[in-house]
């Protein structure tokens, strides 16, 4: 491979370890010179047939909406203008489905996977393997059955374009290993050879526990007992079928969604460790895997719903550690999947989290707000806490539905001071911490002095922090 | 109206040297806004309001009757509630660089203090539209990867605000890092 001089000038700057950098850089312009190396895939040939049933969907729509101009239209059809009809529209659709497969390339280079779509309007996308928050191969019932699945990876700014729909089951998996092992710093020639890393389990949920974890929480039974109660009601009150259904159908459905919709999307919910990274799987029909490289974790969020808390082992005396179920969440940017855990004995939990969060350990106690926080929030000022480590910021939120977020210092895209009038008054002020997953993690009504000193403490942190923070080539 | 404009620098001031004897930490160098910024709102505030006031004086005043043109002190006392506030509101934005981050502290009621570390700054704007440019005026915006960062700050010479562009791209490129 001969590298032209100068070349390392086009790169960007930032990537942690320059030389690493450079050298990769030289590699992938050498490919592009030689243009050898780079080779173009296309998808699966069953992917046309994936939008196949886009028409039948648009005609059922249209009958559903104008059912009489529906029937009159039926009863003009004949046999003959039906053949026609199809004879002109199969045609056609095959063909689209088959050019926007033609026409749909993607390829792994050095330092980016780009995928380049589009028949009549050219769409170039370049993924940058270095940015990868996490890549997720999900296979859908349908494409269960027929042996295939799709893959994303989650990049700051990638929408539902940018994943590569379908594949084969073992060309996908062969290609997240790939991409997982380009992104992790090994030499292009090697990636291919280092195949899938091998996992370690560190969780499985199992269905019983899932279950009752479900009957336990409160959106259940609401929803539940809303889609009881209101439609007598609304019977009552208007003896109109129509209205009935209209408004018992989507309750019906927020019930189903709430408990079955629920029990399958999070059956079989396995967290396991590899040298990738996490690795997720879910799921009874549609299965989903996503694996998080490290470092890429910005909160995690630990939720101890009422109902969790007394259940599980025996609880021991303490009740501020708690000993019930917990549910975990994490934010990763780009990434659509916020469940790290669904449900889990405490213990367990917290050390799922000491492995996704290296070196942390959830604090045992939080710092309540000070007593005249109470002029502020009356009942709920007691929810509030803060603890800040070596390593965290934690901040805990309500009082029957426990939330507590912890934002590694790294993490913290910048840090605000807000105080209105009131707590002006009361000297109490909240600290936001921004994280680059958008969601922002908020110490409320503390006192004032201390907020501030908060502040300017948490800005330091989160300057230092990064320096401790593994490269984004975590291998490297 | 004059009289109200200097009640209100009078009283602005004031409440500037309250918050000007905040506990001293690793002395920030704080820089406020021009004055071109106040003088502009204030404008836009008698251009919109001054109009109005006669407006509601003349039309109800004349199509319903004298005592109708009471309406007119609504707009009126705005405009009389608004030029003070907006010289407080002025007065409260202030920003300062830091060896490591940026500083910035608004509001007068609502306050709100935003430190953003120059490494975490991913893009940097200026902007200005038609009436900032005529009187002089462009504003910075940070952003960062989170989209809650509101690090914005209004109405600088265009000068600084070029210098403090190109001074926290160049610090933001030193100091870069991933998410």
């Amino acid at each position: 491979m001969n590298t032209p001089p100068g070349t390392p000038s086009a790169l960007p700057a930032g990537n942690g370890d320059p030389a690493r950098a450079d050298a990769a850089g030289v590699e992938a312009t050498g490919e592009e010179a030689t243009g050898e190396t780079v080779v173009e895939h296309r998808l699966h040939p069953v992917t046309p047939l994936r939008r196949a049933w886009a028409p039948v969907a648009v005609l059922i729509g249209w009958a559903v909406h104008d059912p009489d101009q529906a029937q009159r239209q039926l009863t003009r059809l004949t046999t003959t203008s039906l053949l026609l009809g199809l004879a002109v529209l199969l045609p056609a659709a095959a063909l689209y489905g088959f050019l926007t497969w033609w026409f749909t390339h993607f390829s792994v280079t050095g330092t980016e996977l780009r995928i380049r779509t589009g028949l009549v309007f050219r769409r170039t996308a370049h993924i940058r393997l270095e940015r990868i928050q996490a890549v997720d191969v999900t296979r859908p019932l349908l494409a269960r059955v027929v042996g295939v699945a799709k893959l994303k990876l989650d990049v700051i700014g990638t929408d539902k374009k940018d994943e590569l729909a379908y594949l084969g089951e073992a060309h996908a998996r062969a290609l997240r290993a790939e991409l997982l092992a380009r992104a992790a710093g090994f030499a292009p020639e090697t990636a291919h050879e280092v195949g899938e890393a091998p996992v370690r389990p560190l969780l499985h949920v199992p269905a019983g526990v899932l279950a009752v974890s479900i009957l336990l929480s409160g959106a259940t039974w609401g929803s539940l007992a809303a889609a009881v109660v209101v439609p007598p009601l609304l019977w009552l009150a208007t003896h109109s079928l129509w209205t009935v259904l209209a408004v018992a159908l989507p309750l019906l459905g927020a019930a189903g969604a709430s408990s079955v919709g629920r029990f399958v999307g999070e059956y079989g919910w396995t967290v396991g460790e590899s040298p990738d990274g996490l690795r997720i799987d879910h799921g009874l029909l549609d299965r989903a895997h996503e694996t998080v490289p490290p470092g890429r974790v910005q909160t995690v969020r630990i939720v101890e719903p009422l109902l969790w808390r007394r259940w599980g082992s025996p609880r021991s005396s303490g009740a501020e550690s708690g000993k019930g179920w917990v549910r975990v969440e994490l934010d990763v940017a780009g990434s659509s999947n916020s469940v790290l855990v669904p449900v889990a004995p405490r213990e367990m939990a917290e050390s799922v989290i000491a492995r996704v969060l290296p070196g942390v350990a959830v604090p045992p106690a939080l710092i309540r707000p000070p007593r005249r926080a109470r002029w502020c929030v009356p009942f709920w000022w007691r929810g509030y806490g803060l603890a800040v480590t070596d390593r965290v910021f934690v901040a805990r939120h309500g009082l029957l539905r426990r939330s507590v977020a912890l934002v590694p210092h790294a993490k913290v895209q910048s840090v605000r001071l807000a105080q209105g009038p009131w707590e002006r008054f009361k000297g109490l002020a909240d600290v936001h911490v921004d994280t680059g997953a958008n969601k922002t993690v908020t110490a409320r009504l503390r006192d004032a002095d201390e907020a501030v000193e908060l502040l300017h403490a948490q800005a330091d942190r989160s300057r230092t922090g990064r320096g401790e923070a593994r490269p984004d080539r975590w291998m490297a | 109206m004059d009289d109200a404009g200097h009640a209100a620098e009078g009283g602005a001031a004031g409440w500037g040297g309250v918050t000007g004897s905040a506990p001293s930490r690793d002395e920030p160098v704080w820089t406020g806004l021009p004055r071109g910024l106040l003088r502009m709102r204030r404008l836009l505030l008698v251009v919109w309001l001054v109009p109005l006031t006669v407006a509601a004086a003349l039309v109800p005043g004349l199509l319903a009757g004298p005592g109708w043109a009471v309406f007119a002190l609504l707009p009126l006392g705005l405009l009389l509630w608004g030029w003070p506030m907006l010289g407080r509101n002025w007065l409260s934005w202030r920003y300062a660089e830091r060896a490591d981050d940026l500083l910035i502290s608004r509001g007068v009621l609502w306050r709100e203090e935003t430190v953003v570390p120059y490494g975490r700054m991913q893009l940097v704007e200026v902007t200005s539209g038609p009436v900032e440019r005529h009187f002089g005026l462009a504003g910075v915006q940070l952003h960062t990867a989170a989209a809650a960062t509101d690090a914005r700050i209004p109405g600088l010479d265009p000068a600084e605000a070029e210098r403090l562009r190109d001074r926290l791209t160049e610090l933001g490129e030193a100091r870069s890092a991933g998410l």
